[in-house]
């Protein structure tokens, strides 16, 4: 079965070696997700899988047969981007911009697990709802690092989509 | 046309003060925003190239030695490899920032633990990742001094005034010690990287570089080529914090197989090589003597560091730089020196010198307050000497003292003498504590060229880099503002060798030093216009594309006709600083929870106020304060290089065990930007930024450690462990 990245399919690489992350960026010509460290300690190559974010690095390209993956290019384009891709350039929630489209894409996730009630370690009380506190996201986005430090733009803009959609 | 200006005296004209658009300062957004928010914007490894081949470094695990053999023959036979190279003219290490030539040559000569020594190239990436794993390299190792602490160091610099030793024996109120802080890695998210394209005559870079001029020279000279010969194109850096000023091995090691192989070749270092193989900033082992009379006036300044570099290398860590002009003292003893040690090069990490030099100064500041009895603010605001206390000179401008106070009521500073463990929330022991910020000025020659295009329209181009800092949005302004376009108007092309050389990114220079070239491109333009109505420039306002001047009034595309108009500013560094002290001044203020049981430290909350001359974009150069803030508390609790002991290897080369602040780290920060004008500085009133954000607030979270829980640490970082060991039983 072909992976379909952003609703288009293509055919499993000949190179089992080959991880997701350098699948997407070379033989779907998708860069927009970015290898900062291919070892899932930098949360760069953040992408959704069926909905769900992982780092692409961690997972050989292989075993996604039949998986849906979802790129920042699938979020939103420059001439239609995604209300998060517009709250990052609103908030100046990156400087040199590598980290960028992995915080969008986990950032998408987040909302959306907060939504369906996933506890984080932030989360304190694991009966009920997490809430989304500044608390629950910060926490929730310590898997994608940003050298230039904008993690208080970062959290700024991922607020300012949560409270419009609320 | 050109407009040249060797800037010997102040600029107090002000102009972009009296322009009329509006938009310099302003907090706008990045015009590139989009592009990297959509994953459009494309970085050094991503450009698509025909038929490219894919090359992975090759590092030795010995600290010392040479080469003696290569087993080309086992890998070449291996699936998709197409070639070996350990061509002598690869590099082993970094260039320096600035340094213009070629760094150490031959890469097969070793001086540390992983020095790449030759160049796998494979069809694909996977064949040769695998193939170099598999390389064999016979290296001779030999045994070389590893500990900074245990060789004869030399003095790089000094500086002795009156007699430190008699002033701390007659101080009513004296501080010594001695603080360690441990190696630091620039991190940048994006690893180096090179795409390298040759026609047999021409040689085309993708790279990932902070100062393209001085890299073109760096590559021109390893290769053995003429730079006209090299273009060099980054108009996307994912970072660079130092790691990229000067050329970088996969840099030379990429051109190098280009060029044998007739084909473009990519080279990209894993995260692993990043930490091994660039630079990193040295580890420093500090003294600190204050020496002051019974109204905490110092009387005595004293700061003695060392750090450690390779042989061969020229940078010292400038640990000393901010502590000649911070603080007043009439006896004074600074003094640096290099432990000639087998680590990978030392060099310049984000604020070099203050980044780890001005923290320890303002833990010994805490320390003399709480001796004194004086609020550490105000014994700050005592010890501000009224000109350079070394040399004599002015400060050509200085907001510390309104830093000070207006941060300090921003943060909610309670004035007092500090007694710690005043408040306690469970397990956590709560402190706030505070510190200065300092950081030279300094700036750079740059060119850039302004176009005005028919249809009043703007082009800005320099291959000056934007590498987070705000450049695209910042060197549009300066032309908006002078152009009487608003920035939507205007185009700004970045990042290549083939556009008039701009200073680079690199020690706080770029903004004013590349917005000074655009400044004074536009002045030119301004002229022009002028001549074409007959008037002087004086009388020329320019607003949203409108010319107006005492006489009448014109679209500025109807002054312009059919041609476009164009002008190369040139801007060089003069004498305009030399009889003055010139630097941007901070300060910080912190609060922290350290959990009593395990001496986990919690930043709560932090407060920044700056001066560092003209704003040029608000919300850029807010977000260079936040990033330097975030920056303070790695390097406060977390962020150290630990090198084994015995064979020299960096034992955390990743990520993974390097620890950078992630996002739960950082709590709310208030940034404040005061405004100032330093007509010394550059021709725009300007000073840098990019590093002022990092440059001792890692002091005021030491300091608030302590009037947290009553540790005094030592050793940054300031890791639980420490903390716990230098905390007050109880």
């Amino acid at each position: 079965m072909p992976i379909a990245i952003n609703g288009e399919d293509y055919p499993l690489p000949a190179d089992p070696r080959t991880s997701l992350l350098d699948f997407i960026r070379r033989e779907a010509g998708l860069t927009g997700t970015k290898k900062g460290c291919d070892h899932g300690q930098c949360g760069a190559c953040t992408v959704l899988v069926g909905g769900v974010r992982i780092n692409s690095c961690l997972s050989l390209a292989v075993t996604n047969d039949g998986e849906e993956v979802t790129t920042i290019e699938g979020l939103g384009t420059l001439a239609a981007p995604a209300a998060m891709q517009m709250a990052f350039v609103a908030q100046d929630a990156f400087q040199c911009g590598y980290c960028t489209p992995g915080q969008i894409c986990s950032a998408t996730a987040l909302l959306e697990e907060v939504a369906a009630g996933w506890p984080s370690d932030a989360t304190a009380d694991l009966g009920a709802a997490p809430e989304l506190t500044d608390e629950e996201i910060r926490e929730r986005m310590s898997g994608n690092l940003c050298r230039c430090g904008a993690y208080a733009n970062i959290l700024a803009a991922i607020r300012e989509v949560a409270e419009e959609a609320a | 046309m050109s407009v040249h200006l060797k800037q010997d005296r102040p600029d107090t004209r002000n102009v972009l003060d009296k322009t009329r658009q509006g938009v310099i300062g302003a907090p706008l957004p990045r015009p590139e925003g989009l592009l990297k928010t959509t994953g459009t914007a494309t970085y050094a490894a991503e450009y698509a190239a025909e038929g490219c081949l894919e090359g992975v470094l090759v590092t030795v695990p010995v600290v010392r030695g040479a080469v003696t053999a290569i087993d080309e023959e086992q890998v070449r036979a291996m699936p998709g490899v197409v070639a070996v190279l350990s061509d002598k003219r690869m590099t082993g290490r970094p260039a320096q920032g600035m340094a213009g030539e070629a760094p150490f040559q031959p890469a097969q000569e070793v001086c540390y633990w992983g020095q790449p020594v030759a160049l796998v190239v494979a069809q694909s990436f996977e064949q040769a990742r695998d193939a170099a794993k598999r390389l064999v390299v016979e290296c001779r190792g030999e045994d070389a001094p590893l500990d900074p602490a245990a060789v004869d160091a030399e003095e790089s610099e000094s500086t002795r005034q009156g007699d430190l030793a008699h002033a701390m024996a007659e101080a009513a109120h004296s501080v010594d010690i001695t603080v360690t802080t441990e190696g630091h890695a620039s991190a940048a998210m994006e690893p180096h990287a090179a795409l390298a394209q040759w026609d047999g005559e021409r040689l085309t870079v993708h790279a990932s570089l902070q100062m393209l001029k001085f890299n073109r020279a760096e590559l021109a000279d390893s290769l053995g080529l003429e730079q006209d010969q090299v273009r060099l194109l980054s108009p996307y850096v994912g970072g660079g914090f130092g790691s990229k000023l000067g050329v970088s091995q996969e840099v030379v090691a990429a051109a190098l197989a280009a060029m044998q192989l007739g084909r473009p070749v990519r080279v990209v270092m894993s995260r692993q090589q990043v930490f091994q193989v660039v630079e990193r900033r040295s580890e420093t082992h500090q003294r600190v003597r204050l020496a002051a009379d019974a109204q905490g006036r110092l009387t005595g300044f004293g700061h003695e560091a060392r750090v450690s570099n390779l042989p061969g290398e020229s940078f010292a860590e400038p640990v000393l730089q901010s502590s000649h002009l911070l603080y007043a003292g009439d006896n004074r003893l600074l003094r640096l020196e290099v432990a000639r040690i087998h680590r990978m090069t030392a060099g310049s990490v984000r604020a070099p010198g203050e980044a780890v030099g001005v923290q320890t100064v303002e833990q010994a500041m805490d320390m003399l307050a709480a001796k004194a009895g004086i609020d550490p603010v105000e014994l700050r605001l005592r010890n501000l000497p009224d000109k350079h206390p070394e040399n004599g000179k002015a400060f050509s401008s200085r907001k510390l003292a309104e830093c000070l106070e207006r941060g300090a009521a921003a943060f909610g500073w309670e004035e007092r003498p500090r007694a710690p463990r005043h408040t306690r929330e469970g397990e956590w022991w709560i402190g706030t504590g505070m510190a200065s910020a300092a950081r030279v000025h300094s700036v750079v020659e740059a060119k850039a060229r302004v176009t005005l295009r028919p249809g009043g329209t703007a082009l800005v181009e320099t291959d000056m880099t934007d590498i987070g800092t705000g450049t695209y949005a910042i060197l549009g302004q300066v032309a908006g503002e002078m152009l009487g376009l608003a920035p939507a108007d205007i185009e700004v092309r970045l990042g290549d060798t083939e556009l008039p050389p701009g200073s680079g990114s690199g020690g706080s220079v770029g903004a004013a030093s590349c917005g000074s070239a655009v400044f004074l491109a536009c002045e030119g333009l301004r002229r022009k216009l002028a001549e074409r109505l007959g008037i002087n420039s004086d009388d020329l306002t320019l607003k949203d594309g409108f010319v107006r001047w005492s006489g009448g009034e014109k679209a500025l595309p109807e002054l312009l006709g059919n041609a476009p108009l164009d002008c190369v500013g040139h801007f060089e560094p003069g004498d305009s600083t030399q009889d003055l002290a010139v630097s941007s001044f901070g300060a910080f203020f912190a609060e922290v929870a350290v959990n009593r049981w395990t001496g986990e430290t919690r930043v709560r909350r932090m407060t920044g106020a700056f001066g560092f001359g003209r704003v040029l974009n608000a919300r850029t150069a807010r977000s260079q304060c936040l990033g330097g803030m975030t920056w303070c508390i790695g390097n406060a609790l977390t962020e150290s290089l630990l090198f084994d002991p015995v064979d020299g290897h960096l034992a955390n080369c990743d990520l993974a065990e390097y620890h950078v602040p992630v996002n739960r780290d950082v709590p709310d920060c208030e940034v404040l930007l005061l405004e100032e004008r330093d007509a010394a500085a550059s021709p725009i009133q300007a000073k840098g930024v990019g590093e002022l954000g990092l440059c001792g607030g890692a002091g005021a979270i030491a300091n608030a450690i302590h009037d947290a829980c009553g540790a005094r640490v030592f050793a940054y970082p300031m890791t639980p462990d420490r903390v716990l060991a230098a905390m007050p039983e109880g």
